[in-house]
């Protein structure tokens, strides 16, 4: 099965983190990434800019509406993503908590609607 | 036919029957409707021609033909799989084999346990699904004993095994590495369906005491699956001790009646033995957890022949234990009770003074009532009213506020002569 961990962080909290502080999480992640890539179960995965960039678009009566900022406004910002295929939600379970930020922030785990 | 013979069958055979099809016939829905099949053609066909000499070999059988139907009609590589499975099942036992037949299907109620349990269920929904998968409760039985309608509880039911299919929540017996925690979920599963039960002591809500009964199935389940762990005997006992005063606990008029004043000759004298036993062999296991210490409390209470010989300070001892591993407030609580039962009455009144202040049990009746108790064994009986009072105020089932309505008049009875 293939799932879909979403990673959220607070992100004031890991801008207040000092520069070598954060260059170690992002090193624990290219580890991460190697070895989920080696065990053969790593299918995708981005980190994604602050929230603070994001835009969310409705299409209402035909208009296009814009907003600046994420849908929901919440203490814990969506700050990247692995796609990952696992034999059940025992494993998806294991490899979220190898994530670096599951220790500080949360890891949700969402299974992916394959298309056949 | 005899209708409470097949209702006990169909209790004690449909999770093994569920257990058994879940991985044949892909998934926990599947299973259960096959399961149902078999018992509709056992219904169907017993009352004419009578039971059969092996009950349940003969729904084995019948569930495995109605496995082979089911997964014919789904034509994908995943059924034909299945199929040949089956069919190779099929091949090698003979119509009349009723051992080869159990043989060929193994008890595999432990992994259903654990799909129920999973921690990525809610706990309501593993609640209800252990019940219903593994005790055979039917869905409306399950929400009448939770007080919730019956729509509610199918939605939540159906949720469940939908996530279970979807999420990809596995039936297996966990990793070694999961398992510690798992066996903890699965038993604070069982825990809670008992204390649904107990706490609910009413005639109107007798049905409710049927759940300590599934709890302490489960328990059973458990305990004979997993023989060699503490906490899964621990438990067991647990239950069985406590259930053991089931007779003596509610009074004619539902109301309930506190330990000491119990007539201890209407306690299970067999389900305390049985309980003790198991504490015993739970103890010889290593460093006792909440469950073994819990049961050890109450094995001190079913030694007692009086309330007046029971050995509070081992009591008191225990608590402490226990407070250490599981350090809430409400162990603190009977901790302080016990102290002061072990006659430093006192210091024990100013532990629930100190729990009182700290506001953490602020909603829970049991703390001004054990305050009560204590004022009214030290001769405070104005105090002790004004505590039963609060108590009645937090209760939440109507025995209950009956109860301390009247120990709250007799202690003002009490305080008036004094005066």
């Amino acid at each position: 099965m293939q799932y879909l961990l979403l990673i959220y962080r607070n992100e004031a909290e890991h801008a207040a983190r000092t520069e070598s502080e954060r260059a170690a999480v992002f090193a624990e992640y290219m580890a991460l990434s190697k070895s989920l890539e080696s065990e053969g179960s790593l299918r995708g995965g981005q980190f994604l800019h602050p929230a603070n960039l994001t835009t969310t678009v409705r299409v209402r009566s035909g208009s296009v509406l814009a907003t600046d900022g994420p849908f929901a406004e919440t203490k814990e910002q969506l700050t990247g993503y692995f796609v990952v295929e696992a034999a059940d939600l025992d494993e998806a379970m294991a490899i979220a908590a190898r994530i670096p930020n599951a220790r500080d922030g949360s890891i949700e785990i969402r299974p992916v609607q394959l298309s056949h | 036919m005899d209708v409470d013979a097949f209702t006990a069958l169909y209790r004690a055979e449909f999770s093994r029957l569920v257990a058994g099809l879940v991985s044949r016939v892909g998934g926990l829905q599947a299973a259960e409707e096959t399961a149902q099949e078999a018992f509709e053609a056992a219904l169907a066909r017993w009352p004419s021609a009578g039971w059969p000499p092996h009950p349940r070999a003969w729904l084995i059988r019948t569930a495995r033909h109605k496995a082979l139907d089911r997964v014919r009609r789904r034509a994908n590589f995943e059924g034909k799989r299945a199929e040949l499975e089956l069919e190779a099942m099929a091949g090698t036992v003979p119509d009349d084999d009723d051992a080869a037949e159990e043989r060929l299907f193994p008890d595999e109620r432990l992994k259903l346990l654990f799909t129920c349990c999973h921690p990525a269920l809610s706990m309501e929904a593993r609640v209800a699904l252990s019940l219903r998968t593994l005790c055979g409760l039917t869905t409306e039985e399950i929400a009448r004993a939770f007080l919730v309608p019956l729509p509610t509880m199918a939605q939540r039911l159906v949720r469940a095994q939908q996530k279970i299919q979807t999420a990809g929540i596995p039936y297996r017996v966990p990793s070694e590495a999961l398992l510690p925690d798992r066996v903890e979920a699965v038993l604070a599963v069982i825990y809670l369906v008992f204390n649904e039960g107990y706490a609910a002591t009413s005639g109107e809500e007798r049905v409710r005491l049927d759940l300590c009964d599934q709890a302490i199935r489960l328990g059973r389940t458990m305990a004979e699956l997993m023989p060699r762990r503490g906490d899964v005997r621990g438990l067991l006992a647990l239950m069985l001790l406590h259930d053991s005063r089931r007779r003596a606990r509610v009074g004619p008029d539902g109301e309930a009646i506190l330990l000491e004043a119990q007539d201890r000759s209407r306690w299970d004298r067999a389900q305390i033995d049985e309980g003790l036993q198991l504490l015993e062999e739970a103890l010889l296991g290593g460093p006792p957890g909440a469950y073994e210490l819990q049961a050890a409390i109450a094995a001190v209470h079913a030694r007692a022949a009086t309330a007046a010989e029971t050995d509070w300070a081992q009591i008191a001892g225990l608590y402490a234990l226990l407070a250490r591993v599981q350090p809430t407030p409400v162990v603190e609580l009977n901790r302080a009770v016990a102290v002061a039962m072990a006659g430093a009455l006192e210091h024990g009144l100013q532990l629930i003074e100190a729990l009182d202040r700290s506001g953490d049990l602020k909603t829970y009746a049991a703390l001004p009532a054990a305050k009560a108790d204590l004022l009214w064994r030290s001769g405070r009986f104005r105090a002790a009213a004004a505590e039963y009072d609060r108590a009645r105020a937090l209760a939440a089932s109507a025995p209950e506020k009956r109860f301390l309505e009247g120990r709250a008049a007799e202690a003002r009875r009490r305080a008036s002569r004094l005066s």
